[in-house]
């Protein structure tokens, strides 16, 4: 075991990929020479040189559907979106190119890519760079949404995601890559269908994934402390959702609280609060309850920016209000 | 101008426009027989481009093209049978029947679709070159080698409004890729016209801005389409970056199969149908005493039989099963072990 940062663990992935495969190569804005907006790719520029490490200009939308043509050119690109907030500019080749080219071809074309990309609140950074929208892409098929939220899965997933012949999508939330952890040996790769239970419990389902699982886990530390035992489900792949282990855990404790950090009407807490409706409704002691983020912008002011997104505090009364409590 | 030209050369680019023509001829009388849906965007007018340029590429090379690219598929050498089915969304046609009209494919000949939204082809083109100009090393590569490899990017004027055409000019030029951006400016963006949408209508002298050497070309004349498409090819082939062209040429029919060309006036149409690209190639041709009456016959007569048995092959294909709505959504796992 080695005590590392989630960045450091995105480095180390990003390493040991462009390492083994050499149809690896990383191409988003400042992943070269600034060494990534987040220092995931830092050092790697020296490493692997310029041809593998690839500055491009601010153009989403073509360095993404650069990385569609270059994995069906025969190419293993991860590419690099610097934030969810800005992914917005290259929704139409995700969407129209990358999700739809395999199936409306008959199956003639993979497209083995990678994107990469920061998501999620917390950091002050106001209603234009603080959005979290995986659920979004979770709606889509055709491709692979990850959210890692552990050092083993931000390494793990990545090199799980690069054995994958179609696309993937990765979700490193932002408020996570300064976060340090053990880093799990040699386990690689990520099973890619599979949540994971990140603490057992017996009265209480908490369900999240990404940045919202640490909340998760300190709102069970606290319920403990009140006597509730709460088990902690780590979502960790959106598309395909493995809801198989969240009814098993759901069956066994009968109770649900989703937490997701999209704003609540549409989001992905939404669509995991149906499947249990329709998968477990008769072994269920009450409603499935979500806490998401207020809908509204993101705010700036720290006191503001807190009230709109999920805390543990919230979580807490959502599993008191569950129990009668 | 005096033809120093192969006759077997010149006799087979007429048969290929021929083929398109009559092609989508057929096509036309399908959709209103109810055996073609959905859109239908066809290349009347436009042929002397597909039939000059494509041929300028080898099979390693890759093909991207839009939702009018019936005919860039078939010049590829995609056989009309599958076209025809695809256009029916039978089983057997180029893409399974799941794209239809506007999604044609074919990975044998490497060419990439067929992609139905506006611009949208341009940044998969620069990433295809992109994986050319990083070719591989030997034992990745699927037969051979690909080095030299380039990448053929068929766009209309309507796309050049789109952030993503100067993106991609930029970033392929910046890269130097090998990549060829063939504009066919058709005049119309839809139904609005290019002085109504670009500031600046001369196309070619946008590459300018990204330090793209680029030609404007006669689309109405194979001849011409095929020089400038060659010497376009040996620049990019030879590692020089990327390359514009601009065809300039013009629809003869609605955008899709009806529109009322509320856009554009009767005579305007008709004054372009003075320049249609192949009658009066077949003029130059008998005129050169390199076809007769009776080979034009012939050639008729030929390119009806192919399309009759592509129409045979689209009426007698399978439908796709139920059972495999989802299918290919995803590559299959391989077995474990």
């Amino acid at each position: 075991m080695t005590k590392m940062t989630y960045r450091e663990a995105v480095r180390t992935g990003l390493r040991e990929a462009l390492q083994s495969d050499p149809r690896v190569f990383l191409m988003g804005e400042d992943v070269g020479k600034y060494g990534g907006t987040y220092a995931c790719s830092k050092g790697l520029l020296d490493e692997f040189g310029p041809e593998r490490i690839r500055d491009t200009p601010l153009s989403e939308s073509t360095f993404v559907g650069a990385g569609i043509g270059a994995a069906l050119g025969g190419m293993r690109p991860i590419v690099e979106v610097m934030t969810v907030n800005f992914s917005l500019l290259a929704l139409d080749q995700i969407v129209n190119n990358a999700a739809t080219i395999r199936h409306m071809s008959g199956g003639q074309f993979s497209i083995p890519l990678v994107v990469r990309m920061a998501t999620g609140a917390g950091r002050q950074v106001a209603a234009q760079h603080s959005h979290s929208l995986e659920g979004w892409y979770a709606h889509i098929p055709g491709i692979t949404v990850l959210a890692p939220a552990t050092v083993t899965d931000a390494r793990g997933m990545l090199l799980s995601a690069l054995q994958e012949p179609d696309p993937v999508f990765i979700f490193e939330h932002a408020y996570l890559y300064p976060h340090e952890g053990e880093l799990e040996g040699h386990p690689l790769p990520v099973d890619l269908t599979r949540a994971a239970i990140r603490r057992a419990g017996t009265e209480v389902s908490l369900i999240t994934f990404g940045g919202s699982l640490w909340k998760a886990l300190e709102a069970a530390d606290h319920l403990a402390r009140e006597g509730i035992s709460a088990e902690v489900v780590d979502l960790r792949v959106l598309r395909p959702l493995d809801i198989s282990t969240v009814l098993t855990s759901v069956r066994r404790t009968h109770r649900a609280v989703v937490i997701d950090e999209g704003w609540r009407t549409g989001s992905f807490a939404a669509e995991v609060s149906a499947q249990i409706m329709e998968g477990a409704f008769y072994d269920l002691d009450g409603p499935v309850a979500r806490v998401c983020s207020v809908e509204v912008p993101i705010p700036y002011p720290k006191h503001l920016e807190e009230a709109a997104l999920p805390q543990p505090a919230n979580i807490v009364r959502a599993v008191r209000s569950l129990m009668g409590r | 101008m005096t033809l120093e030209l192969d006759r077997d050369h010149a006799v087979d680019l007429l048969r290929q426009m021929l083929r398109i023509r009559r092609f989508e001829e057929k096509c036309a009388e399908l959709y209103s027989g109810g055996k073609i849906r959905g859109f239908l965007h066809l290349y009347i007018g436009e042929e002397a481009v597909a039939v000059g340029a494509i041929p300028c590429f080898t099979p390693e090379d890759a093909i991207v093209g839009t939702y009018r690219e019936h005919g860039h598929a078939l010049i590829r050498g995609t056989p009309m049978g599958p076209l025809m089915a695809e256009l029916y969304g039978k089983a057997n046609g180029c893409a399974r029947g799941r794209g239809g009209s506007m999604h044609f494919f074919d990975a044998a000949r490497r060419f990439y679709g067929g992609l139905a939204i506006v611009g949208g082809g341009l940044p998969v083109a620069v990433g295809l070159a992109l994986a050319q100009k990083l070719t591989p090393p030997p034992p990745l590569l699927d037969k051979g080698g690909n080095e030299g490899g380039v990448t053929a990017c068929f766009f209309g004027d309507g796309a050049v409004a789109e952030g993503e055409f100067h993106e991609s000019l930029n970033l392929a030029a910046l890269w130097k890729l090998p990549v060829l951006f063939l504009c066919e400016n058709n005049l119309y963006a839809m139904g609005t016209a290019i002085g109504r949408h670009q500031s600046q209508t001369d196309i070619a002298r946008k590459a300018d801005a990204y330090a793209i050497p680029a030609e404007a070309v006669n689309g109405m004349d194979v001849l011409a389409v095929e020089a400038a498409t060659r010497k376009a090819v040996d620049s990019v082939r030879a590692g020089n970056g990327p390359y514009l062209l601009e065809y300039r040429t013009y629809r003869f029919r609605a955008h899709s199969m009806y529109d009322a060309e509320l856009y554009r006036t009767k005579d305007e149409v008709a004054q372009w149908k003075q320049r249609d690209p192949i009658p009066l190639f077949q003029q130059r041709l008998r005129a050169e005493g390199y076809v007769s009456d009776s080979d034009l016959d012939d050639m008729e007569t030929a390119i009806a039989a192919e399309i009759a048995e592509a129409v045979s092959f689209a009426e007698n294909g399978p439908w796709e099963p139920l059972e495999d709505l989802t299918k290919d959504l995803y590559t299959p796992a391989k077995p474990a072990g």
